[in-house]
């Protein structure tokens, strides 16, 4: 196999993709679970039932958004430098909302005391609602272009400030994705539960299809006809080393759409995203779950894939030096870097899918309101 | 120029959040390892009473785990949050051991530790005790890269910096692995660990006995905690990171400053141990010496010399003019035009670049600082001696202390008699804050004496920091502080309430609470 430096940019940016996919793909449907938990468990138990569908797997889904994070610092690391300082405000209260999670699910069903445990409702609510709506608005300023610029030393600074990231078109895409992970788990809900929880997850999943249908489609038009897209004029040979700043970037009306002409393939992503959406309508209705969280597993991927095609090669463009965008050719790591990581991920990727999907198998059941009676003192 | 406000907010913040995470962390290390003896042993002798330990210590486990993770986060979101020029500047190395860490230690441990509390009756007693004891592999391998990641700023090998790209870049991974800080740093700090996952069992056990409550599972509990105990110690002391300090020249003045060697002394130099060290006249006053011994431990030989600080000033003096000249090569090759002629002058001096980007807390154009600024740069590579000294020596302390502790407590479990020592049982109850004293310590001699570099000797401190107004810091840090003080509080309560509870907790009907209840 040729893995010379081009080639692995690109494998490098498929696999931030793949990490980014698995992020969503399961944090996804227990941060979906967390958001529903105040609105669609009514009581105590079936709030504990709601918790125990993803109380053994939520920890290490939540690891994928670690190792992107990590990922991202290896492989792209003035993307990482960037994007977490630029975004200072944004990035705080994500990880403020992040720390409800752990100790919420702990801490929630070890004391026996109503206030105690629907504050910690509350907080797995804040802890599960807030960091999907920021990564939606971060990834709409993303397409929008954000204020930045490389000094001599290529040290980063950004100049915009933390209330222009909370534009129409940025907010949009906040509802998007936060209504992708409300379905996300309002699916899961419905293969894991019985009787009213499992009904009222259905309706959730019903309502929040249709909704995201219409998020989604807008949000594409908004993309077509009402921005200005990024495009690489000039740039050296994606084979070498360079600096962001050495490439030339313009922009205009439709920009983004310039892949989906170049590849025409590209356009299966939102293609499949439609689909899936109608799919997890469709088979709620008929009460088929299994295949409405695969349908639901195909929109997120086929969002997040139609996000990445749209801008790429870009990751990061810049609004303020159009010249110091991030792309995937030039925001890199070294050659050598990327080649270790690239066998590191190919080794242990596949591990980490084979052993989490065997804590999946055996813990898999549909759980009511015996279970909890059951297990009040060893479950959360 | 970046305002020193910002670089000591953002210096705050680092500790603060680092601090508060290794309250959690070591535990963690321990005492994962404590459950799997607990439950290999459930396993071979089919004994309930070792499942019940391993569910009991187990709640414990996961209240600090909780934590663990929730201050764990901000750790890896911080790099880029407050330090982007760092993460600009060598994330080509050092993001590599992080994002290895998530993809082969991180994800094992959380995967597995679900099904360590939720599994018992979904698995088979063999499936999870390996669920437990990939628990703590992970636990373990997840140390090993963020210690390779740590090591790598104490004494960077393996990469070199590259003009074209203005970053430092990985040239060989093996050497950053195998790099001797990270080697005796990572024995060092799981040992640590588990030390403290030792007292921590070891002395609310002793609580329990002294209570005369729940005698059979304290007493187990005690003595596996003595055996282990015994043997983590051992380990933190005879093989102590000090062999690190051998390396590198930012570890010499590490020890320089630990030891408050102002003068380099004629071998074998003499260790010195209690004194009051004074950074404005640079002497010891009250110094109470060893003759020989500082010689022995920091060059395992009776005729090297160990560098003293005043020496290690002026070395590093030459080496910020040196370091102004790379500066002045590096703008050359970045304006252009690139000659050969240049780029081979700079290889010359390019070692030095990171003491002439010192300069940059004093002026803003390297190439013409003044004497004092030179001075006052090279003045700044050695961290303030007394913090360090006292520090060091209240971590050393505490780990002889658990010593005492621990070998006192294996001995009497050995004649089967722990459980009559008040005395004994009451000093492993007073025990139980030392792993973490010595912990916090040590983390603040490792990082502070690293001051003032974040990567030793290529990356000043100033520089690292983000481009962000010093008042966005200010607020991160009072909503930090404020944040996780809360929840501490939360943790320390569920702690106490679980531990007063002891193993009447799991609600098995057999224990303290329940069983006296029943006889009422």
């Amino acid at each position: 196999m040729i893995l010379d430096y081009e080639t692995l940019k690109l494998i490098w940016w498929l696999l931030m993709g793949v990490l980014l996919i698995g992020f969503a793909l399961t944090d996804g449907f227990d941060m979906g679970v967390g958001i529903l938990l105040p609105f669609i468990g009514h009581t105590d138990e079936e709030r504990r039932i709601m918790i125990n569908t993803v109380g053994p797997h939520w920890e290490g889904n939540q690891v994928w958004l670690v190792t992107a994070g990590g990922a991202l610092f290896a492989a792209w690391p003035l993307v990482y430098a960037m994007a977490f300082s630029g975004f200072y405000l944004a990035m705080m209260l994500t990880l403020f909302a992040l720390f409800l999670r752990p100790v919420g699910f702990d801490y929630r069903s070890k004391l026996d005391n109503s206030r105690w445990r629907s504050s910690w409702d509350w907080g797995l609510f804040v802890g599960s609602v807030v960091p999907p709506i920021i990564f939606g608005v971060a990834f709409g300023n993303l397409l929008l272009g954000v204020p930045f610029y490389f000094d001599d030393m290529m040290r980063p600074n950004y100049t915009g400030g933390f209330l222009q990231l909370l534009n129409p078109f940025a907010l949009l895409s906040g509802v998007v994705s936060l209504l992708m992970i409300v379905m996300h788990g309002s699916v899961w809900l419905q293969i894991r539960t019985l009787d009213s929880l499992e009904w009222r997850a259905t309706q959730v999943a019903k309502a929040s299809s249709v909704a995201l249908l219409i998020a989604f489609a807008l949000a594409g038009l908004w993309v077509s006809f009402g921005m200005d897209g990024y495009v690489v004029s000039a740039m050296p040979a994606a084979n070498s080393s360079f600096t962001p700043d050495m490439k030339e970037v313009t922009t205009q009306v439709g920009g983004w759409l310039l892949n989906y002409q170049q590849y025409p393939w590209m356009i299966l992503a939102p293609a499949f995203a439609f689909l899936g959406m109608i799919g997890v309508y469709l088979f709620s209705h008929l009460s088929r779950p299994g295949m409405a969280f695969i349908s639901s597993a195909v929109t997120l991927t086929g969002i997040i894939l139609t996000a990445g095609f749209s801008m790429f090669p870009f990751v990061m463009p810049s609004s303020d030096a159009v010249n110091h965008s991030l792309t995937m050719w030039d925001a890199t790591s070294s050659l050598l870097t990327l080649k270790i990581m690239f066998w590191v991920a190919i080794v242990m990727v596949p591990i980490i899918i084979c052993y989490s999907f065997w804590t999946y198998r055996r813990m898999w059941r549909r759980l009511d309101v015996n279970f909890i009676r059951g297990n009040q003192h060893s479950t959360y | 120029m970046i305002s020193e406000h910002l670089v000591d907010l953002s210096r705050l913040q680092f500790a603060i959040t680092a601090l508060y995470h290794f309250l959690f962390v070591p535990l963690t290390l321990g005492l994962s390892w404590i459950l799997v003896i607990m439950e290999s042993v459930y396993v071979m002798t089919g004994k309930e009473i070792y499942r019940d330990m391993t569910k009991f210590w187990g709640k414990l486990f996961g209240i600090n785990f909780a934590l663990g993770v929730t201050t764990g986060l901000t750790m890896e979101f911080q790099f880029g949050t407050n330090w982007a020029y760092y993460s600009h500047y060598v994330g080509d190395i050092f993001g590599a051991p992080l994002a290895i860490e998530g993809l082969m230690a991180f994800m094992l441990e959380s995967t597995f530790v679900g099904m360590f509390f939720l599994g018992w009756d979904r698995l088979s007693k063999r499936q999870h005790l390996t669920t437990t004891f990939l628990v703590a592999l992970g636990s373990n391998l997840s140390a090993l890269w963020i210690l390779v990641a740590n090591a790598w700023m104490q004494n960077p090998v393996g990469a070199h910096f590259n003009y074209e790209t203005m970053r430092m870049e990985l040239t060989s991974f093996a050497d950053v692995f195998f790099n001797p800080v990270a080697q005796v740093k990572f024995i060092h700090t799981v040992a640590a660990g588990y030390v403290t996952g030792a007292m921590f069992v070891l002395s609310i056990s002793a609580y329990y006995l002294l209570r005369n409550r729940d005698v059979g599972f304290a007493r187990r509990s005690f003595a596996v905690a003595a055996g282990f105990g015994v043997a983590a110690i051992c380990s933190v002391i005879l093989l102590g990171d000090e062999s690190g300090y051998e390396v590198g020249d930012v570890q010499k003045t590490k020890l320089a400053a630990i030891e408050a060697e102002w003068e380099t002394a004629e071998p074998p130099a003499a260790f010195t141990l209690f004194g009051w060290p004074n950074d404005e006249t640079m002497e010891t006053d009250y110094a109470v010496k060893i003759p020989y011994l500082l010689g022995i431990i920091a060059t395992r030989s009776v005729t090297e010399p160990v560098a003293g600080i005043k020496d290690l000033r002026a070395e590093h003096e030459d080496r910020v003019r040196n370091g102004m000249k790379a500066y002045a090569l590096l703008k050359q090759l970045r304006d252009g035009p690139v000659t050969e002629e240049t780029k081979a002058e700079f290889d010359k001096v390019k070692d030095d670049l990171g003491y002439g980007l010192l300069l940059k807390k004093y002026t803003n154009n390297v190439t013409d600082a003044t004497d004092e600024q030179i001075k006052a740069a090279a003045h700044d590579t050695v961290p303030p001696v007394a913090p360090m000294f006292w520090a060091f020596r209240i971590m050393v302390a505490s780990g002889f202390a658990m010593l005492i502790i621990f070998f006192l407590s294996f001995y009497h479990c050995a004649k089967r008699q722990e459980y009559k020592k008040k005395w004994l049982l009451r000093l492993a109850m007073l025990g139980l804050p030392l792993p973490w004293i010595a912990a916090e310590t040590g983390w603040f001699v490792a990082e502070f004496g690293r001051q003032p570099w974040t990567i030793s000797g290529i990356l000043p401190t100033h520089i690292s920091t983000s481009t962000l107004s010093a008042s966005d810091v200010q607020n991160s840090l009072i909503a930090l502080v404020v944040f996780y003080t809360l929840l501490l509080i939360v943790e320390l309560y569920l702690m106490i309430r679980f531990v007063r509870q002891g193993p009447s907790s799991l609600h098995t009907g057999r224990y303290h609470y329940e069983a006296s209840a029943e006889r009422g």
